[in-house]
């Protein structure tokens, strides 16, 4: 974390952005610049050494939580991970909350929607078998699990529903996260909900309303492509369609 | 599955569009090498089935594939939904197919 600024160290015109639901402004501070320092720090040392009201969220501050993105310079960004000397301009940086999440304050965002909308797109394990079964023998290597496994290492940070344009456009848009993990589900072989999942992400609000321009795929920390999943999922349902089983109950 | 019937009957009639397009863009370089002439596009046209089914394929293929592209817009931008949205891209379609085969008519049977 940050420390006491050295006298001699150049400093960063930090401007932030402050307010809640019913709007808000920029507040300028200036923080000296310390080696290695992430976009986390330079938000912590202002709220521990200028201005303690300010609201933000982290956790882990190690990549792990997904808890601390937030936009810097226009651009949705894992803050802990996000090295000042690699995104800053000019010494200035703006940091605001993530785009199109409701604010509750300052750089907190409201992130119910898009759990709820995790919900919406069946994004949720369903099993077939019982305790009293054996545990399901899966081959890494089978082509199934290997699509599974390249959508699984989200960490639910919000960053790619923040950098999707549809979102912004339709709200009701279920958005990168929900589809992915919706994606990576259909392709668990222990998963016995198909059926439900593919119907749910078929919707006016699901995969077809991707438009591919993979803003997505660009600003995901852990490199995951959520445009391919998507992509994915459209041609799954139009399978499932063509062969009749999109409308049917569950197998 | 609305979405999904909108979102393969897109898909198929830009299958359809792409080889009629480059069929026209062919015919439309190889016949301009004489200059452009009336009379001799109407001399092609008139009277040709082919000509009747390139055509009357490409306008009605256009009509699906604008009409469902305009849909995502018009619910994106203008915010429409529901009936409205529906309705509204029912207008697109039949006003691009009306004028579409019209043109068609003119130059193959008029």
């Amino acid at each position: 974390m940050t420390s006491t600024p050295t006298s001699n160290s150049d400093t960063i015109q930090v401007s932030v952005w402050r307010g809640g639901a019913e709007g808000g402004r920029f507040q300028q501070f200036e923080v000296p610049q310390q080696p290695s320092q992430t976009i986390l720090d330079v938000v912590t040392w202002i709220q521990r050494q200028l201005d303690a009201s300010l609201s933000y969220r982290f956790a882990c501050r190690v990549g792990m939580c997904g808890s601390c993105a937030m936009m810097v310079n226009g651009v949705p960004r894992w803050t802990c991970r996000t090295h000042v000397n690699k995104v800053m301009r000019d010494n200035r940086l703006t940091i605001e909350p993530l785009r199109n999440l409701p604010v509750i304050k300052d750089l907190a965002c409201d992130m119910s929607e898009f759990f709820e909308k995790w919900r919406h797109a069946e994004g949720h394990f369903r099993g077939g078998s019982t305790r009293e079964q054996t545990v399901a023998a899966l081959s890494p290597n089978s082509p199934q699990r290997r699509v599974a496994d390249a959508a699984t290492e989200c960490i639910n940070c919000a960053i790619c529903y923040a950098s999707c344009d549809v979102v912004s456009w339709n709200p009701d848009y279920l958005g990168p996260a929900a589809l992915n993990r919706a994606w990576s589900l259909q392709n668990d072989e222990r998963d016995v909900a198909g059926g439900a999942r593919l119907r749910a992400v078929a919707g006016d609000a699901g995969c077809h309303q991707c438009h591919s321009m993979q803003g997505c795929a660009t600003y995901c920390p852990n490199e995951l492509n959520p445009t391919a999943s998507i992509a994915g999922l459209k041609r799954m349902v139009t399978r499932a369609w063509i062969d009749g089983s999109l409308g049917k109950d569950d197998a | 599955m609305l979405e999904t019937r909108l979102y393969l009957a897109q898909r198929l009639s830009a299958a359809i569009i792409a080889p009629l397009v480059m069929i026209h863009l062919g015919v439309m370089i190889y016949a301009i090498q004489g200059g452009l002439d009336t009379e001799e596009i109407l001399a092609r046209t008139s009277g040709s089935l082919l000509w009747a089914l390139n055509y009357g394929l490409f306008a009605i293929a256009v009509a699906i594939h604008a009409a469902i592209g305009l849909r995502n817009i018009l619910r994106e931008w203008l915010k429409l939904r529901g009936v409205l949205l529906n309705l509204a891209s029912l207008l697109v379609f039949a006003g691009l197919l009306v004028t579409g085969l019209r043109a068609v008519y003119a130059v193959i049977v008029a």
